[in-house]
């Protein structure tokens, strides 16, 4: 049935249609008549963040952590640009999202006009499709498309742009109105011939190795991918974003393989016959130099996305379809089989490579923190990062035992997403313990959100890694410029424990390794968000460490 | 076969593309090329025998396996229906010119000699110049221009490339087809080798 409406009304009425019940966002002139609104649906709660890229980043946290997609508002202008980081976030790691962006009225589109930014032209490389909504009349079909487009497929942002006096415009809104998108469609199922041919490949192969990436995750096929590892006893390598993907309790897991991940995960499928990537794009952090990546093995591709299909690397199986839907076909025609040497070997190369040894020092190091971390949540807390040393000492050193439980900037590489994206998975999961492991540098890119918490009561738990340098930035200066090093020491930090009393927010400080568990459970027991400031060694290098574009030949595992 | 070299190395590749005729689809299919630095040779854009849809015909310059790639991207894009990689097919092509070449009477017999063997029609004649309309591949206007040269080109303008399949096409001949059908298995794209990752 159709009903006349503002375009504010109908945004919002397709909103709760579209079932979501959590927006993250910043008002702004263009986007008031909104705002004017969100009294009348008291079924759309919202979190003022306090800058746009936060906002952004949350509803990224919230999509993530809870499958659903998230949902940003920002006004024109410098609101709408200040999304842009966290779209083109969103964007490289697949993450379902739609944003809402005010505009200026339509007379004065294109006249340069107070907070105008043509932000459909800004977003078009950084998200799966946007529009610009001209009418108020098409505006409930826009929403619709939109959160079709975001959470099917390969997932990704959609930003909704509309002009101020559009929202005011009366419109019809029909919610039933079918969409009307011939350019796009869902991929379901794979091509039998390709199961066929991948099926065939995995009952032969002698030495599989199963690499888990994103599309596993987005796809929520954790049982999948653990019946057919079990199925058909192959060791399961994780990618940077894979990780959560598959228990690492497990005997068959093998942790993330590539330019900082685990040595005897590159070694296993640099010594594999097959890699079964499911919904990984080789990353060129896993594959380096692609000429000299696991030359020894067949390669099976399942992605969803047949733009990614020998794009880096050349596959012999490329499977095209939904990874659930691909699991559901793979798993009645894959043997139930042992592999028991290529086991006992993978088994050797963990023994042989500990890769994750943790350097012998009374000083606090970055791997301590998270050890304890991992040791005092049990590995059960939901994990976000931002991008660096600390990120890479959180994958090797958090043991995972829930699924989806690991959020982090991997395609984008974004430093600051840790802060906000914690707050949106704090919302979509009330009763859940979130840490958020920052660099110090990370952290004071989006440490404004600290308010959204406070505010909020949202009980995360930042621990910053606090060692006054862009670790990562150290550690290449060191490598591959001589030592010369530029820019990388922060003198001017803050007391991170005052900063957060100034937020209302408990601050611990942690300086030895004795403190370290007392700490981590002060924090956990405290009912509402905590800063600690866990300040470790200076300059640790972070290893093992494959080179940008080189392989597995130049591993450098242990310096000494 | 259409010539597809460009005698500086690069190929040249022709990309029909059927798109949903709505603002700002021009600038998504521009971008996905820009974003890897490759120049578009030529386009052309016209409403198409289904309403609502317009079909884009480009001709680009760059590796023939980043091109696939890019093709494989456009598909992609939600505007854009169906795309095909016609360069290695059996297509019908032309482009158009409107050439404008100084005529005065003493040359004015040669200029219309040369057209008439071109079979270029005269559109418009004054009392200096002539604008004569070609229609063709690209080496028969580029010949054209190149012999109206010394009487004095005034202005030449070219339209895109426009390129559709021949009516009977020749089995085994659909190398650098791009359907729709994303389950197709015509998407399997060559390797690109060029060096991963640099930062």
């Amino acid at each position: 049935m159709s009903k006349n409406l503002t375009g504010s009304q109908i945004v919002c009425e397709a909103l709760l249609k579209e079932g979501v019940s959590v927006v993250f966002g910043i008002p702004g002139g263009a986007i008031l008549p909104l705002y004017g609104v969100l009294s009348q649906y008291p079924g759309l709660r919202h979190i003022l963040s306090r800058h746009e890229q936060g906002a952004a980043h949350a509803a990224d946290g919230y999509a993530r952590s809870t499958g659903t997609v998230g949902v940003t508002f920002a006004t024109s202008g410098p609101g709408a640009t200040n999304l842009v980081t966290g779209l083109a976030t969103a964007m490289m790691d697949s993450v379902p999202m739609v944003a809402i962006t005010g505009q200026v009225g339509r007379a004065a589109i294109g006249t340069d006009a107070f907070q105008e930014a043509d932000i459909t032209g800004a977003t078009m490389p950084v998200t799966k499709h946007n529009y610009l909504v001209m009418r108020a009349d098409d505006l409930g079909r826009t929403v619709h498309e939109a959160f079709h487009i975001a959470r099917t497929g390969r997932p990704g942002p959609v930003l909704i742009d509309i002009p101020k006096d559009v929202f005011m415009e009366m419109g019809e809104y029909d919610p039933d109105e079918p969409i009307d998108l011939p350019g796009y469609s869902v991929p379901g199922k794979a091509e039998e011939s390709q199961i066929e041919a991948a099926a065939k490949l995995i009952n032969e192969a002698e030495r599989p190795v199963i690499l888990a990436g994103h599309g596993v995750v987005l796809s929520r096929s954790f049982d999948e991918l653990k019946e057919l590892a079990e199925k058909a006893q192959i060791p399961v390598v994780t990618t940077l974003l894979g990780i959560s993907s598959f228990p690492e309790d497990h005997v068959l897991s093998t942790g993330f393989p590539g330019m900082h991940g685990m040595a005897y995960a590159s070694l296993a499928i640099d010594q594999a016959d097959l890699i079964i990537n499911f919904g990984s794009r080789f990353d060129d952090r896993i594959v380096g130099d692609a000429k000299r990546f696991s030359t020894g093995s067949k390669k099976i591709h399942v992605d969803i996305d047949p733009a990614e299909i020998n794009k880096s690397v050349h596959v012999e199986a490329p499977v095209v379809g939904n990874i659930k839907d691909v699991f559901a076909q793979l798993l009645p025609k894959v043997e139930k089989t042992t592999h028991v040497e290529w086991l006992q070997r993978v088994e050797h190369l963990k023994a042989e490579h500990p890769s994750l040894k943790i350097p012998e020092s009374d000083h606090l190091m970055g791997q301590h923190v998270v050890k304890a971390l991992s040791d005092v949540t049990k590995g059960e807390a939901i994990i976000t990062t931002g991008v660096g040393q600390h990120q890479m000492w959180a994958a090797q050193h958090y043991q995972f035992k829930n699924a989806n439980s690991w959020l982090s900037s991997g395609g984008a590489g974004t430093m600051g997403y840790e802060v906000p994206s914690a707050i949106g998975a704090q919302v979509g999961n009330p009763g859940k313990l979130v840490w958020s492991i920052c660099g110090d540098g990370g952290f004071q890119m989006t440490m404004m959100e600290l308010a959204t918490a406070a505010e909020n009561n949202l009980p995360v738990k930042y621990a910053i890694l606090n060692n006054n340098h862009l670790g990562m930035i150290t550690q290449w200066q060191t490598f591959f410029y001589n030592e010369d090093y530029q820019a990388e020491t922060y003198t001017g930090n803050p007391d991170f424990v005052k900063l957060a009393e100034a937020y209302g927010i408990k601050g611990i400080r942690v300086t030895s390794q004795d403190e370290l568990e007392a700490a981590i459970a002060e924090a956990n027991a405290h009912d509402g968000p905590v800063v600690v400031d866990f300040v470790i060694e200076k300059v640790d290098n972070l290893y093992p460490m494959i080179p940008v574009g080189q392989s597995i030949e130049e591993l450098i595992e242990d310096p000494d | 076969m259409p010539d597809n070299t460009t005698g500086n190395g690069m190929h040249q590749r022709t990309i029909s593309a059927l798109v949903q005729d709505k603002p700002g689809v021009l600038a998504r299919i521009s971008g996905l090329f820009r974003r890897r630095g490759f120049n578009i040779a030529s386009l052309a854009v016209g409403r198409s025998e289904r309403p609502g849809m317009s079909r884009m015909t480009f001709v680009v310059e760059g590796p023939d396996e980043v091109i696939r790639h890019v093709a494989a991207q456009l598909d992609r894009l939600i505007d854009v229906v169906e795309v095909q990689d016609i360069s290695e097919q059996n297509i019908v092509w032309r482009e158009l010119a409107l050439i404008k070449v100084a005529a005065p009477a003493d040359s004015r017999g040669e200029v219309l000699e040369l057209a008439n063997v071109y079979r270029a029609n005269v559109v418009d004649i004054g009392v200096e110049s002539l604008t004569m309309e070609i229609s063709g591949g690209r080496q028969k206007i580029d010949s054209l221009v190149e012999l109206l040269k010394k009487f004095g080109l005034l202005e030449v303008i070219r339209t895109g490339r426009v390129a559709t399949l021949r009516g009977t096409l020749i089995e085994g001949e659909e190398d650098g087809l791009f359907q729709s059908d994303i389950s197709n298995p015509t998407y399997i794209l060559p390797i690109t080798t060029g060096e991963s990752g640099s930062v």
